[in-house]
């Protein structure tokens, strides 16, 4: 505050009284007239107002943080989300079920076919349809690719926020690899769109459970390489250890989902704690660390990685023939050659594609482990084609709700590490 | 069924309105002014254990009779069992239930942004203000059914009003500083504030 | 060619007083060649665009070829703003106040659906195109437009760019808000935004 008077004063005066000799400002409140020659300085007496965002290299996404310092050290962070808010919820309203399908890619646009996936589970559990043991491996498989591709992009934006620039650009490569299946597979690099209402939009492509094996073991050896660069590297656990510690008790008390809350010892997986897609089935293991700090975040994903590799080899083995859509052409739409021949195929063509399919009375709330915390579906129906209310219980907006006690007492290039640490995608924040 | 449900009942009678199921979920309805009490309850008794708060939000019907609803859907981690409890606010009465923060710290975000979209107010919430909207916003609260889904104003009254909204709102330390102690400030400090004086700047001999 | 414009008070008129010739023709060349191959962007990514521009600036589409991997995070370094995703309206004050912090010469790309026109959100939280806010140099349509779309956009701004002479100061004229504090008239953006196609049919909620 002294600072900003002296610079006022500074500009609005010619800085010599009528003696031409220079202005003195006082500094200090209790004693006017007191110079800063006079005055000893009071070093930490003010605190710094710093403003970080919304429009910020490091910030992952428009995310404003309003940072009160001490020095370096941060007293106080005070977050501001709601810059990209897009009104999905009241979107989903307007929409039928299927028309839905298409918002989900756009807010947690790192995993969109997770989004899909839980989507789809969620309207399924509404209408109480069952899918074909097909369509349940190739969501496995849709999850897991999301997991990896979202894991992919936070190491590399994290790296990139603590220093290391190298395993970005390693990152993105991998992802381009994981673009090239969803393409082949979708039509689309990231809106992908995959699933519909007791199926999915189409089935896999010749050729992608081969490439599939070989980006995967491409992916490993990367992986590999960022082991080499990071895990054991002095910098980097400098930069992590100790850093954003989060207790089991306050992750839970703070409704913690994902890495963030293993990261803190609590060992809560909706895979393994409320299986879907018959994960139970599935020999693979969730991470848990200690510490809740940075660097076990770090490792908690690191691993996630290497797990959902695992998980997608035993997929890949276990994909069984058969249709990838329900036979219910009330739900499903039939194929084209059906819609054009036979009368009823036709009818079912026209009732969904113009009136929609529509949803029992009731509620369900259907919940998923995406790669940034426990993703949930929350549809109320009323026994029309469109939700009554269509609610998404964001991992990341919670997550982030943390980032000020996390980051008290800190100093301010940890608040960037722990913000990164957050996993944060500013689409699924604000919706 | 949730087990829950009949300890509920048994616990608190006629405070819980309706048991219902839902595609596998159990949803208990209970009255809005015993929100607090019960939900505690639901956390701190030893065969419940709700320590885990998955979501707020709220809903409200197409029909416009029927009341809007404050919906806690919670989690027990350690039994794996999930319960949906809601209080039915009717539109006729003005939107307030007791805030669940002292009870769940996760609830803070999602009640102001129940708040925001609803314009539900939780009473004993820390910080009840908008979150996804500007402070300023004029024109509502969105996620309600008489809200158009293109919003009440015109595209460029839209535009004007967002081109106008402060994009420095809450970035001085008098602001966050003096908010947070307001009640510790001298009265007639607060006297000036409250007219809208900010403090002087010294003239150049150093007076005030 | 004899026509001149009149400059606007406090640009420069020196090269807009001689009627364009050989020599300017010259210097027009040689200054929009450097502008055009050093375009440093500001990326204000907001949203799954800003996905596909970091997609980009990487190693399999990478804009370096053209000159603008030096990312210029504060606007005052930048040439081009590009908004990469949706743009909120409380997100538009930032976009005007970050572009008109940019000095001249400065070009604005709109990359994807919903910054050229709103794209899927006609509610009430999105600017319907942010040619509403900015004035907007080129726009690159998709959802989210391919990496090699967004690489066409440069090199349609880079041939925009050599188009311009600096014999017409209105070119790089500042275009600041009216008294209003709109960029255009009340009209105009509501015509802007207006819904299409599929849009004029998302009125009902059941």
């Amino acid at each position: 505050m002294a600072v900003k008077r002296t610079l006022d004063v500074a500009l609005g005066t010619t800085g010599l009284d009528e003696r031409g000799l220079p202005v003195t400002v006082p500094l200090g409140f209790e004693t006017p007239g007191a110079t800063a020659v006079e005055e000893a300085p009071r070093l930490g007496g003010e605190h710094m107002l710093l403003n970080i965002g919304p429009q910020h290299p490091a910030t992952h996404g428009v995310l404003r943080l309003v940072v009160e310092l001490d020095g370096e050290v941060v007293v106080r962070v005070i977050p501001h989300v709601g810059y990209l808010h897009s009104g999905f919820e009241k979107l989903g309203e307007y929409r039928h079920y299927n028309q839905i399908v298409p918002l989900t890619d756009r807010m947690d646009y790192l995993a969109p076919m997770a989004n899909n996936v839980c989507l789809a589970l969620a309207v399924e559990k509404l209408m109480g349809i069952e899918i074909t043991e097909r369509c349940k491996v190739l969501r496995v498989i849709a999850c897991e690719i999301s997991r990896i591709i979202s894991h992919l992009v936070w190491l590399g934006t994290t790296g990139i926020d603590i220093g290391a620039i190298t395993p970005f650009l390693w990152m993105f490569q991998e992802r381009e690899k994981f673009y090239n299946l969803q393409e082949a597979w979708t039509g689309a690099r990231l809106t992908t769109s995959l699933t519909r209402i007791g199926g999915l939009m189409a089935d896999i492509p010749d050729g992608f459970e081969a490439d599939l094996r070989a980006h995967c073991r491409s992916l490993l050896t990367v992986m590999a390489e960022v082991d080499r660069m990071l895990t054991r590297n002095g910098i980097w656990a400098g930069r992590t250890q100790g850093i954003g510690v989060l207790t089991a008790e306050e992750a839970i008390n703070m409704s913690m989902s994902g890495a963030m809350l293993r990261a803190s010892g609590v060992a809560y997986d909706v895979r393994k704690d409320r299986p879907y897609l018959d994960y139970e089935t599935y020999d693979f293991e969730v991470p848990i660390g200690e510490h809740g700090d940075v660097y076990d975040r770090y490792l908690v994903r690191f691993e996630e990685v290497l797990q959902s590799v695992r998980l997608l080899e035993q997929a890949r083995d276990r994909l069984p023939d058969g249709p990838i859509n329900v036979a219910d052409h009330r739900v499903i739409l039939p194929p084209k050659h059906a819609a054009m021949t036979d009368m009823e195929s036709m009818i079912h063509h026209f009732k969904q594609v113009m009136e929609g399919v529509p949803a029992p009375v009731g509620e369900a709330y259907c919940s998923i482990e995406s790669p940034k915390g426990e993703l949930g579906y929350y549809f109320v129906s009323d026994g029309t084609a469109k939700p009554v209310r269509w609610r998404v219980r964001p991992p990341a907006f919670i997550n982030l709700s943390a980032l000020a006690k996390m980051s008290q007492g800190h100093l301010l290039s940890d608040l960037i590490a722990i913000n990164a640490s957050v996993d944060i995608v500013m689409g699924e924040v604000d919706r | 069924m949730n087990p829950s449900a009949d300890a509920l009942r048994r616990q608190f009678g006629p405070a819980i309105r309706r048991v219902t199921e839902s595609c596998g979920d159990t949803i208990v309805t209970i009255a809005p002014g015993r929100i607090r009490e019960i939900l505690a309850w639901l956390k701190d008794t030893p065969d419940q254990v709700y320590n885990y708060l998955v979501d707020v939000t709220a809903v409200e019907y197409r029909d416009a009779e029927l009341p809007l609803e404050v919906v806690y859907e919670l989690f027990s981690l350690d039994r794996k069992v999930g319960l949906r409890v809601k209080a039915a606010l009717p539109k006729d009465a003005p939107l307030e239930v007791d805030s669940v923060v002292p009870l769940w710290a996760g609830a803070d975000w999602l009640e102001r942004e129940v708040y925001d979209m609803f314009g539900i107010t939780f009473r004993g919430h820390p910080d009840l203000r908008r979150i996804l909207m500007w402070e300023t916003y004029a024109e509502g609260h969105p996620l309600r059914k008489d809200f158009p889904l293109r919003g009440r104003f015109s595209r460029s009254e839209q535009v004007r009003q967002a081109l106008n909204a402060n994009p420095e709102a809450h970035y001085s330390l008098e602001e966050l500083g003096i908010a947070e102690g307001y009640h510790d400030l001298p009265p007639d400090m607060r006297a000036r504030l409250a007219r809208g004086e900010r403090g002087r700047i010294p003239d150049a001999t150093g007076g005030r | 060619m004899g026509v001149i414009a009149t400059p606007e008070p406090g640009t420069r008129g020196v090269l807009s007083q001689v009627s364009p010739n050989w020599l300017t023709t010259r210097v027009d060349f040689l200054v929009n060649w450097a502008r055009s191959n050093s375009l440093w962007p500001m990326p204000f990514g907001t949203a799954c665009c800003a996905i596909e521009f970091m997609a980009a600036a990487a190693s399999r589409y990478d804009i370096s070829r053209f000159g603008m991997e030096r990312m210029s995070f504060s606007p005052r370094q930048a040439d081009v703003l590009l908004c990469a995703g949706r743009l909120p309206f409380k997100l538009a004050p930032v976009i005007r106040r970050i572009y008109d912090q940019m000095p001249q010469p400065k070009w604005v790309i709109s990359m994807g659906a919903c910054a050229s026109s709103g794209g899927i959100f006609d509610n009430y939280a999105m600017v319907q195109g942010i040619d509403t806010v900015v004035p907007v140099d080129v726009y690159v349509p998709g959802c989210p437009p391919r990496p090699e779309g967004l690489l066409y956009g440069i090199l349609l701004l880079q041939k925009k760019i050599r188009g311009e002479t600096l014999a017409d100061p209105t070119i790089r004229a500042e275009r600041s808000l009216d008294a209003h504090g709109l960029p255009l008239a009340p009209e105009r953006i509501d015509e802007l935004s207006e819904p299409f196609g599929n849009s004029l049919h998302q009125t009902r909620s059941a």
